[in-house]
């Protein structure tokens, strides 16, 4: 549990060690260390596919499209709308559950967006540095083989806790149309124990849709900005899971 | 009304009916249940021993549409469930007796049926001011109300006011009226939620009760499942058009005329858990959707401060301005657009101005 927190001396990979497995001599290849994992890039992506598809569908299902002209049997519109919808949701909670089995049996940098390490200080520390360095008050930013410590914290919330909360509150909507002897219902029914009219549950998944719209925006702008400006590789390492480092 | 405790079989011979039908029924019914030969004669013995069971029916903050509904039920015919079926000990409303003859009821039934009798609760009871806006008899009403639920066998809690609240525990709730079960809490309470409840329903839950003399089945939120576990949505013989993606845009368009799912003009049906899409209103003659409204989610916790009945989205207040999620959501998205573009373009300048530094001092 030593990843994204370690003090600076940590989270800086020792370049000279890698640099000198070039046989001694200064590295002519970058620097790259392993850091994700098939089944994390995996599900990374499988997860990014099904919130883009039940974004898009669940925007139709609150919002429909034009009525369609003819018979009620020769159409099927929002059945497909919300088949898609109920299917890509079950694809990302199976992957989401997934990601959290890989986080016990992973490497160390697989667990980092289950946690913030809250009770350190040199945590905190290092996340006032990235958002001086994302308010252009520091002139370079540190290196992170895993999450900087600010991603951390946009992960663990934007990403673990709104898609944790989205998925219960999804199943549980779907557990009304699937009837209160389903399992979705045992399962998850005691969300209208909380909210007992389902008006409020889809009012605050439809909120929660739009939080995940501003985490991916956030997500993938800083994915952008952080490859072409900072001095590891984000992108391609969410590929190839290898993180290059750069100066 | 009397409160001395009668049998089945004492009022089915008031009403004319001769031993020898009673018997014959008693058979006929074993027989048709598929039940033994000496099931007769246990049915038989329960009629004539059974006593019916004693409700009490009083009346907080309510507009007794409740009442009226109950007394336009089908089937059974209310004069079946007040008359025969239970036995009806004092109900305000409807009781040929009045004012300190009628209060008496309510003592002698609580001493003679203790834990035996069924409190039926039409609307709620105001605990602001010491329960001062409700007056009945005399004194608060959320008095009389745990009163009479102290020595109660259950309680029915009649519509949305008994059940959720409803309009006069709309915000800002200045008579701070509570729904039953935040009162009562230590006896088992049946929602009945509805505005009114459909008089079927009413009269079902009461058929029930003294037909198995045990209380229904209740969902989670302590509404009977037996008309509570499945949503408008899920019955609605508009549903088809629904799932095809038919809806009407606006009222009195071509797709109304159609008769087209009424989704987009805020219908509730998909909120909404009750009855109405199958067993109807006014005897099974129609209910508000196939009337060509939506909807309004009268059955609902709080369907009052949901918003406009002809949105599909709720309200939310929290940000001073009405808005609802989509409105927030799209206004959010924007805004953290926006930043992400001037931070992009900030971010640009910077560099360049950065590599001309580097350059500069480079060279």
């Amino acid at each position: 549990m030593m990843d994204a927190v370690a003090p600076a001396s940590d989270a800086r990979p020792d370049l000279a060690a890698i640099a000198a497995d070039a046989s001694g001599e200064r590295a002519v290849g970058r620097p790259t260390v392993y850091v994700y994992e098939a089944p994390v890039r995996i599900c990374h992506w499988v997860n990014a596919f099904s919130i883009i598809v039940l974004m898009v569908t669940g925007y139709l299902i609150g919002t429909p499209l034009p009525t369609v002209a003819g018979e009620a049997s020769d159409n099927f519109v929002m059945g497909y709308i919300r088949f898609a919808h109920f299917a890509a949701g079950q694809v990302l909670a199976v992957f989401f559950l997934t990601r959290i089995l890989w986080a016990f049996v992973g490497n160390h940098h697989s667990r980092q967006i289950f946690y913030i390490p809250v009770h350190r200080k040199q945590f905190w520390k290092e996340v006032l540095h990235e958002i001086r360095w994302y308010a252009f008050l520091e002139r370079e930013p540190k290196m992170y083989v895993g999450h900087n410590p600010l991603a951390q914290t946009a992960m663990f919330t934007g990403f673990t806790l709104f898609v944790a909360f989205m998925i219960v509150t999804g199943f549980a909507l779907y557990s009304e149309g699937q009837g209160i002897d389903s399992w979705q219902y045992k399962l998850f029914g005691w969300v209208f124990a909380i909210w007992p009219n389902s008006q409020d549950v889809h009012t605050w998944h439809h909120l929660g849709m739009w939080a995940l719209v501003v985490f991916v925006m956030v997500h993938i702008y800083a994915a952008i900005r952080e490859d072409i400006m900072s001095r590891q590789s984000i992108i391609s390492s969410m590929i190839s899971g290898e993180r290059q480092f750069r100066d | 009304m009397g409160a001395a405790t009668e049998t089945f079989y004492s009022v089915i011979r008031r009403q004319g009916i001769t031993r020898r039908s009673f018997h014959k029924f008693c058979s006929l019914t074993a027989t048709s249940l598929g039940l033994g030969p000496l099931a007769a004669s246990r049915i038989a013995n329960a009629l004539e021993t059974k006593p019916r069971v004693p409700v009490i029916w009083m009346h907080g903050l309510e507009c007794t549409c409740c009442s009226e509904s109950f007394i336009r039920s089908a089937h059974p015919l209310v004069k079946d469930a007040v008359l025969s079926m239970i036995s009806l000990d004092y109900d305000d409303t409807i009781m040929a007796a009045a004012g300190h003859q009628a209060e008496a009821i309510l003592e002698e039934t609580r001493a003679k049926h203790k834990g035996q009798y069924i409190l039926a609760v039409e609307g709620n009871p105001p605990l602001n001011e010491g329960g001062m806006f409700c007056i009945d008899g005399g004194k608060p009403f959320v008095e009389k109300l745990k009163m009479m639920a102290e020595d109660a066998m259950a309680i029915i809690a009649w519509g949305a006011c008994a059940s959720w609240g409803c309009v006069q525990a709309a915000k800002p709730n200045p008579t701070q009226a509570t729904p039953i079960d935040k009162v009562i809490t230590n006896k088992p309470i049946i929602k009945v939620p509805g505005c009114p409840p459909i008089a079927e329903v009413m009269t079902g839950v009461v058929t029930f009760i003294t037909t198995f003399g045990k209380l229904p089945e209740l969902d989670r939120q302590g509404r009977p499942k037996m008309f509570y576990s499945q949503r408008i949505h899920d019955k609605c013989y508009r549903r088809p058009h629904f799932d095809a993606g038919q809806f009407v845009e606006e009222w009195d368009d071509e797709s109304a005329r159609k008769g087209y799912c009424l989704y987009k003009m805020g219908c509730k049906g998909p909120t909404t858990y009750n009855a109405c899409s199958t067993v109807r209103w006014n005897g099974g003659v129609s209910f508000p959707i196939q009337s060509g409204h939506g909807c309004i989610g009268c059955s609902e916790d709080g369907f009052w401060d949901k918003g406009s009945f002809y949105d599909r989205l709720t309200n939310i207040k929290q940000f001073g301005i009405e808005k609802n999620a989509d409105q927030i959501g799209m206004v959010a998205a924007g805004a953290v657009g926006a930043a992400v573009a001037a931070h992009a373009a900030v971010t640009a300048v910077k560099r360049l101005a950065t590599k001309r530094e580097d350059a500069d001092h480079n060279s």
